[in-house]
């Protein structure tokens, strides 16, 4: 062989390709590093979005030394990620769907944590005219007969159930007039806020991803307070028989916080604008509504 | 080799030793034909080069010289006949050799890249580079410019350049085609000095031009094209005091022949 | 309007004041697309470069292939990646989904055919110049690939910066295999994404213009680059 420089400069080369391949993986085991103990949470966007979790989590961590990393989807994509195991808990608010994740096997026990409950916004002008009413379905059928805009959540999420449940205790089927008056979003409940407060048209919202919406516009709490607008939060640990890699220790840690005296006082403090959005439901005497 | 190249720069480099006996001489071709998609572009070719000197391909445009010289170098083969230089093929050959096209090419790198970029591609070890550089850029009047960026350089001191670099390691031969078109009139005479001082160092030349007057005053042989076939083979000067062939009469008359 | 002059204040606050969170969030963001890039890199150009260079039965239709992957649409690359890497998916032993891994996974498989089709371009198109230079002083054909690398670098260069300009903009992959995980997956797209979604309009568009000052900073660079080559060598 020649002791040519140009294969001494392809190997140097060949040698500094590797050596920024080499690099590039370290760079990329260092973002995976970690021995620390942590649980995946697969929830939905309204406890993020309300600062819950970045007011509570924290506090989780400090006291057992777990983190949370928490995926916040909708409802049906959180129940998802659980089911395929990509998730150690699962912590949403449909309770119908959380018992068939139980039923199905593919989770533990469904703990009730907390609640709150859905708001009717709309335009301060209320074209519809359903301001101070208590019937959430009536109002609903006031909006459908005088065709105003209502934009809907259409993604499978659990406001979208409960929303597509009221629309049943109406008795009225809007789907045929999407497109038109019925505007399904398709997306979260964040875009959902910020398409019907470009339009001023009427939408469901949770309380709390209410609160802490930063682009309200003209839009006001219009309807509150019917029975059937209570939204309940369920955390279920997920099947380790099924899935043998979730962290179930640490999982079940986190559970039994939430469900603890300490838990459920701290969701029971967190408040926006002085107004409490959660109301723990494992200890009645905890503070607030049961 | 009658400028001195002592005899023990001949073992360090070999392939000077090469100018000094000229194996690639003579260059023979019989019945050389070439032709692409059933058209022919040389027309049943036989030759027989032995001079050391400056052998001028002479022709109108569209004759066939750049492609005669091209068989020559090896970068396309005869479609049928052989092509041989001395004892070798001419894909041996052309390690042996240099060519300048019409166009050069040259890298983006600065004129002393360039020659260095020959050297290293040619295996020869790092420490004797920059002696050759410095003395191929001399030669071609570029030393000035030796950290310029070669393609900033003018018409003339391109063509300068890429002699250099196809000198750097005296080839034994050098072939050149058409190498002062569109140049000026100073330009050309710088080309032309070159070509006569690497021709009197030892370096068989090739060359192809369409300009008689550049053939009067470079030529020792002429070999004249005219549509695809080689009409005339003579000494200088034979052939411009009186030509055989009456095609490279009327050529030489000025006639345009087409 | 008052939303655009909240967001420039909003910008330059955290720029000013350090934010920790905006520091975060960007180194992550920088780490992420240069690790995608280099990755990608380091396949994409010895490929464009075979390519380019060596004829192969089919050549011309896996070109017009190269070329087309480019328009990739990278929520597409980003469901296909979640599939894969989720536990129920073929790779879900890695554990690899929601990680800023597989986040370098997704912009890698988005970059690789950016990189690999102007890396094939670059080299074919200095090929076709220097070929008969380089046959004639006996090239062989590793020197001539040296030779076509080292003359194209700026031309390769520009196609690399092509490719972290995609990366670091793009939003749609990263959200679904990264999750946008808070100090783990959330890098200055997701975090965009997520305040919008907030409602917190300002603040989105503020992380907007720093991003795209970002993304400014990159072409600019590549633009610097490929001039000062084109001044000094033509």
């Amino acid at each position: 062989m020649f002791p040519n420089d140009d294969i001494r400069l392809t190997s140097r080369r060949a040698i500094a390709r590797w050596a920024v391949l080499a690099v590039g993986i370290t760079m990329l085991t260092g973002a995976v590093s970690g021995e620390r103990q942590t649980i995946t949470v697969a929830s939905t966007t309204s406890t993020e979005n309300s600062g819950l979790f970045a007011y509570l989590l924290p506090l989780f961590t400090a006291e057992t030394g777990i983190d949370v990393r928490v995926v916040a989807v909708g409802t049906g994509q959180a129940i998802r990620v659980a089911a395929n195991g990509d998730a150690d808990v699962l912590f949403v608010h449909h309770p119908p769907s959380e018992q068939k994740f139980v039923a199905d096997g593919l989770g533990l026990e469904r703990h009730a944590v907390m609640h709150n409950d859905f708001v009717l916004v709309g335009a301060a002008g209320d074209a519809a005219g359903i301001r101070g009413m208590i019937d959430a379905a009536a109002a609903l059928r006031l909006i459908s007969a005088g065709e105003h805009e209502f934009v809907s959540r259409g993604d499978d999420s659990g406001t979208h159930k409960k929303e597509l449940a009221l629309w049943e205790t109406a008795a009225i089927d809007p789907r045929p007039a999407s497109g038109s008056w019925y505007r399904e979003s398709g997306s979260g409940m964040g875009a959902t806020l910020n398409t019907a407060s470009g339009m001023d048209a009427y939408t469901l919202a949770d309380r709390a991803t209410w609160a802490r919406f930063g682009n309200k516009g003209n839009l006001e709490i219009l309807v509150e307070g019917d029975a059937r607008l209570h939204n309940p939060y369920g955390v279920i640990v997920v099947n380790p028989e099924r899935h043998p890699h979730v962290h179930v220790a640490e999982a079940q840690a986190f559970v039994a916080w939430l469900m603890s005296e300490r838990g459920q006082k701290e969701i029971a403090a967190y408040s926006v604008d002085d107004r409490q959005l959660f109301f723990p439901d494992a200890l009645p005497d905890a503070a607030g509504e049961k | 080799m009658a400028n001195g190249a002592r005899p023990a720069e001949k073992r360090e480099h070999p392939e000077l030793a090469a100018a000094n006996d000229h194996p690639l001489l003579p260059l023979v071709a019989r019945q050389l034909r070439f032709g692409i998609n059933g058209r022919r572009i040389i027309r049943n070719i036989s030759f027989w080069i032995g001079s050391s000197g400056r052998t001028i391909i002479l022709g109108p445009n569209g004759a066939g010289k750049t492609v005669l010289l091209r068989l020559c170098h090896g970068l396309i083969q005869p479609t049928s006949g052989q092509l041989s230089w001395g004892d070798l093929s001419v894909a041996e050959a052309r390690a042996h050799q240099a060519m300048v096209p019409q166009r050069p090419v040259l890298l983006r790198r600065s004129v002393a890249g360039n020659v260095q970029h020959v050297l290293s591609v040619k295996r020869i070890p790092r420490k004797q580079r920059p002696e050759l550089v410095a003395a191929a850029l001399e030669q071609a009047g570029l030393t000035d410019l030796a950290s310029r960026p070669a393609r900033t350089l003018s018409g003339g001191q391109q063509q300068r350049l890429a002699i250099a670099r196809a000198c750097v390691l005296r080839p034994a031969v050098l072939l050149l085609d058409e190498p002062t078109t569109n140049l000026d009139p100073a330009a050309v005479r710088d080309v032309e000095e070159m070509i006569l001082a690497v021709g009197a160092a030892g370096t068989k030349i090739l060359m192809t031009t369409h300009d008689i007057a550049q053939a009067r005053r470079l030529a020792s042989d002429v070999m004249f094209l005219n549509d695809r076939r080689l009409l005339e083979h003579a000494s200088a000067a034979e052939f411009f005091s009186s030509p055989k062939d009456p095609v490279a009469a009327r050529f030489l008359d000025g006639e345009l022949l087409g | 309007m008052n939303e655009f002059s909240s967001a420039i204040g909003a910008a330059l606050s955290m720029i000013v004041t350090l934010d920790p969170g905006l520091v975060e969030i960007v180194l992550l963001s920088l780490r992420i697309s240069l690790s995608a890039v280099i990755i990608a890199s380091v396949f994409a150009l010895p490929l464009g470069a075979l390519i380019a260079l060596q004829p192969f039965p089919g050549r011309r239709g896996v070109i017009v292939l190269l070329n087309a992957l480019m328009g990739l649409p990278p929520v597409v690359v980003g469901l296909m990646v979640y599939l894969l890497l989720s536990r129920a998916g073929p790779l879900g032993p890695l554990g690899l989904l929601f990680t800023p891994t597989a986040m370098v996974i997704a912009q890698s498989i988005i970059v690789f055919p950016i990189i690999a089709a102007l890396s094939r371009q670059t080299i074919a198109d200095l090929h076709e110049e220097y070929d008969e230079h380089l046959r004639s002083i006996g090239c062989t054909p590793l020197q001539s690939v040296v030779t076509l690398i080292r003359d194209g670098r700026y031309r390769l260069l520009t196609g690399i910066m092509a490719g972290f300009g995609r990366a670091i903009a793009e939003v749609g992959a990263v959200l679904i295999v990264g999750g946008n995980i808070q100090h783990s997956t959330r890098v200055m797209t997701t975090t965009i994404a997520l305040e919008t979604s907030k409602g917190n309009l300002a603040l989105a568009l503020g992380l907007g213009l720093i991003l795209v000052v970002l993304a400014l900073g990159v072409n600019g660079t590549a633009l610097v680059i490929s001039d000062a080559a084109q001044r000094r060598y033509g």
